[in-house]
């Protein structure tokens, strides 16, 4: 891999990479069966430049930001790719946000030039804040022959001939802004330097190596943290190649197993489980002379192995099981949210280790990680390389809550300063999230301190972003909260969110006002939805200012009234 | 060529059997992931068997911000 220690930005990495492995393909773009694009880093640079070139000539400067809002797939590295050529500034949108929040957090960002794809543009197009969107620049991949782009130009004809100018920078310069959620009240976008992408890849590539011959299956978002360093930076630094699927669907997620030797991917935990369980259906139907030459195997290769993975033996014993992962995968990774333990274990047993970590936005990507020295179930790993983590005001079982130090924290929340002195206190990041040290040095994690959930998909849901959508609900007020804010559970998994209701004097809580609450609920994404209702008799605690005192209130309830009493279903 | 409400009536069918849900409970307006109790990889699915049905491919940015029958048939509708 290159030596990251002699680069200052993302922009100079990058293109030494497409120098050194011209001949090796960095990027596979497959749709279904069908194999759409595959490039070597030297086609990729070929692309790449008349690009650079054309955002060059429209007067993109450096340090001017460009936002990207795509599924996964090559043009998404393209372009960020020329943007760092450029100096300029990544954002990294979620497709996966409504036209409205994209809309916001475009407004917020500041961006100079966006990068879309055309269903995503076309949605954007019809919400009624479309007008008002600043953009100077629209590139729009994929549009369809005459289809009506509203001033915005067609990505694949939006090329320039002549070198561009390459505009090095600095490692204290911003490279990208992720936000990590906050699309309804307060946007939070962590700036986040070439210093925290630079050394947060030399960490995570020292434990996980890529190589020429790695094949990267990208199915996590882009815009996500963990697949920009492990399904972009991290394998062109090595001359590895990135596999981009157009779909998400099961089947053909696992026929690209197969097809394409996949080495590594990243997955939410709610697809390793989704995995799981369909190998356990597959093993269930299985004759009972076979099932037992499987557990049979599955034994032998636990007592073989024991704790640390030895991928070419498991392989030996469960050539089948292997097989349907393409014979060639080394680790599942998986981050995001929280995995059970089980889950991991079933996979270990098979061969296949999952690694899991433990990050955030705001840390660049990881702070911990497993290095399977040995496997591990129960724990996020231990601290990478660089990170230093400390637990703040113990408890009897030395539960606390989790600070990081390390260059690959943010440098603040884009135009709040107020926030980013919350969240970083004397260079500490305050997670929010619980934890302790075990006697190995492994980090456990024992739920959260913050108002807030994190989905089994791997979403960040705070509830103040969602309450806007039951703005002039006929109640006297209403207040959501994250279930365990309020009743601190010290566990992770089954998360809610919960709406604590103050009815009007003599108001009664009726099947039409609850109706009303569920339309409301329906209008947000599935995994943003209010879980329950609990009514509550005295007024919200308050500020001057007359915002809700959150923590004043969930302290209230929590101190009152148990949860599984006080909280109605929806 | 069918029509939009032939679409939709076939789409209910469709999620009803796949589902098990009795087909009374379902309606055009109904979201689709509460209804069925399903998440965003089995919505996948369902796209999966509607593409079959309708001998028709539907990316899966079909489903992009789509959460009820009727929007769902809409899509459908102009790809037949």
């Amino acid at each position: 891999m290159l030596d990251l220690n002699a680069y200052t930005c993302l922009g100079a990495a990058l293109r030494d990479a497409l120098e050194r492995w011209p001949n090796e393909t960095c990027l596979i773009e497959a749709d279904r069966e069908r194999e759409k694009t595959r490039l070597t880093y030297s086609d990729f640079k070929e692309v790449a430049l008349p690009l650079t070139r054309a955002l060059q000539d429209a007067y993109f400067a450096p340090e001017d930001r460009a936002a990207i809002i795509m599924t996964n797939q090559s043009k998404w590295l393209i372009s960020a790719y020329a943007i760092f050529y450029c100096g300029g500034v990544v954002v990294p949108l979620d497709y996966k946000l409504t036209a409205l929040e994209q809309l916001q957090l475009l407004a917020h960002s500041k961006a100079k030039v966006l990068i879309v794809e055309y269903y995503l543009w076309r949605a954007m197009m019809q919400a009624p804040e479309f007008k008002k969107h600043a953009v100077k620049t629209v590139l729009v991949t994929e549009a369809p022959p005459g289809a009506d782009l509203a001033g915005a130009f067609r990505w694949e004809d939006f090329r320039r001939k002549g070198d561009p100018a390459f505009v090095s920078r600095n490692r204290e310069d911003v490279a990208c802004i992720v936000y990590s959620s906050g699309t309804g009240g307060r946007p939070k976008g962590c700036v986040l330097t070439h210093e925290v992408y630079l050394e947060q890849c030399k960490a995570l590539t020292a434990w996980y190596p890529f190589w020429p011959g790695v094949r990267y299956l990208s199915i996590l978002p882009t815009n996500h943290a963990i697949d920009f360093m492990v399904g972009f930076l991290g394998p062109f630094v090595c001359g590895a190649c990135v596999v981009h699927l157009r779909t998400l669907r099961p089947e053909f997620v696992r026929d690209a197993f197969v097809r394409y030797k996949i080495t590594y991917v990243a997955l939410v935990p709610m697809i390793v489980k989704n995995l799981e369980k369909g190998l356990r259906a597959k093993f269930a139907e299985l004759s009972a002379p076979k099932r037992w030459v499987l557990n049979a195997m599955i034994a032998l290769n636990k007592l073989l192995v024991g704790g640390r993975p030895n991928v070419e033996l498991s392989r030996k014993l469960l050539p089948q099981v292997h097989a349907a992962f393409g014979g060639e995968l080394l680790a599942l990774i998986t981050g995001g949210a929280f995995i059970e333990p089980s889950t991991m274990q079933f996979f270990f047993d098979l061969g296949i280790p999952v690694v899991n970590g433990y990050g955030l936005t705001e840390a660049g990507t990881a702070l911990t990680l497993n290095d399977l020295k040995p496997f591990r179930a129960d724990t996020v790993g231990k601290p990478l390389p660089g990170v230093e983590l400390r637990i703040l005001n113990p408890d009897g079982d030395g539960i606390g809550e989790v600070a990081a130090r390390s260059k690959t924290l943010m440098s603040y929340y884009l135009d709040d300063p107020e926030l980013t002195a919350e969240t970083i206190v004397d260079g500490w990041l305050l997670t929010g999230d619980l934890g302790r040290f075990e006697s190995h040095g492994h980090l456990q994690l024992f739920g959260r301190k913050k108002n807030m959930i994190v989905t089994a998909g791997g979403k960040n849901i705070y509830p103040e972003d969602i309450e806007t959508v039951f703005d002039g609900l006929p109640v006297k007020e209403y207040c959501v909260f994250a279930a365990n804010y309020i009743w601190p559970a010290k566990e992770l998994g089954s998360e809610a969110l919960v709406m604590a209701i103050r009815l009007e004097q003599n108001q009664e809580f009726t099947e039409a006002l609850k109706e009303d609450l569920l339309a409301r609920n329906r209008k947000l994404p599935d995994f943003k939805r209010v879980g329950g209702y609990l009514i509550w008799d005295k007024d919200f605690p308050r500020t001057a200012s007359m915002k809700i005192k959150r923590n004043e209130l969930a302290a209230q309830i929590g101190g009152n009234r148990e949860r599984a009493q006080a909280v109605v279903s929806l | 060529m069918k029509t939009a409400d032939q679409t939709l009536e076939e789409i209910l069918g469709l999620a009803a059997t796949h589902f098990k849900v009795p087909r009374e409970k379902l309606s055009a307006d109904d979201d689709f992931f509460k209804t069925l109790n399903i998440d965003s990889l089995q919505a996948l699915d369902l796209l999966t068997r509607l593409e079959n049905h309708f001998k028709v491919e539907l990316p899966d940015y079909e489903l992009q911000g789509v959460s009820d029958f009727r929007t769902l048939a809409g899509r459908i509708q102009s790809r037949l």
